[in-house]
């Protein structure tokens, strides 16, 4: 049930590219809210796909 | 006209970094760009009325890239990427699954996307990256093409994908952490 950091980074990742399953989505959510440092890589993950989105249409607003 | 030519053609440097991110090689990006110029010269009119010409021109360039990427995936025939293997040696994390260097938080980031000096430490970490992970990650992020295609493209499986996707995004977290936020 319990994920390590290791395997909630993965979980981020992927969730970035598809849906993820229920099951992952609730063991992410569960480590999310008593893990500072994968909340820190999740923010930050949301973070770089909008500079990147900005580095490709420099004239879109945050 | 002369006076269109002459913005579209100081649009040329520009265009040229923004398809060196994802065309490695020089002659390809060239390429791309110079299609790009010769189809904005020939299609000015598609231009009129829209305000801002740089975005206009990328994203003529990024149809250009796309068709490049194709292209050079056919002719590569698929030389395996060494970095690119699925073995699990990952120094990010200690045997237990905790993290080595725990991510600190990033105080204000979106402050820095105002910011000329981070874009360019952004295209620094971006030029870092292995050849086919950083294309796998611009193909998803750059191009917004949907997992299936660019596994399609790059002749990737899906595990293969994930793991690319996913080295992207922690080298190009670890590399501004180090470069920008951890400096600021």
């Amino acid at each position: 049930m319990r994920l390590t950091c290791k395997e909630a980074s993965r979980l981020v990742s992927q969730g970035l590219d598809r849906q993820l399953g229920w099951w992952d989505r609730l063991r992410l959510h569960l480590h999310l809210a008593i893990c500072d440092a994968c909340a820190n890589f999740r923010d930050q993950m949301a973070f770089l796909r909008k500079a990147i989105a900005r580095l490709a249409d420099p004239s879109s607003k945050p | 006209m002369a006076e269109f030519r002459t913005r579209v053609e100081g649009e040329r440097a520009y265009l040229l970094r923004y398809a060196s991110l994802q065309l490695r090689d020089r002659a390809s990006a060239e390429d791309a760009v110079q299609e790009t110029l010769v189809a904005a010269l020939a299609g000015e009119k598609g231009f009129a009325g829209r305000s801002n010409l740089r975005t206009w021109l990328t994203g003529i360039l990024k149809h250009k890239i796309v068709d490049a990427i194709r292209r050079n995936s056919r002719e590569a025939a698929f030389a395996r990427d060494p970095a690119a293997d699925l073995d699990d040696l990952d120094p990010l994390f200690a045997a237990d699954g905790h993290w080595a260097e725990p991510p600190s938080a990033w105080s204000n980031p979106d402050a820095s996307l105002e910011q000329k000096q981070f874009f360019a430490a952004l295209e620094r970490c971006l030029a870092g990256l292995p050849a086919k992970t950083a294309q796998a990650f611009m193909m998803r992020e750059h191009l917004g093409l949907d997992a299936s295609e660019i596994c399609k493209e790059l002749g990737l499986t899906s595990t293969h994908y994930w793991v690319l996707l996913y080295r992207a995004r922690v080298a190009l977290r670890e590399c501004l952490q180090a470069n920008w936020f951890g400096k600021q």
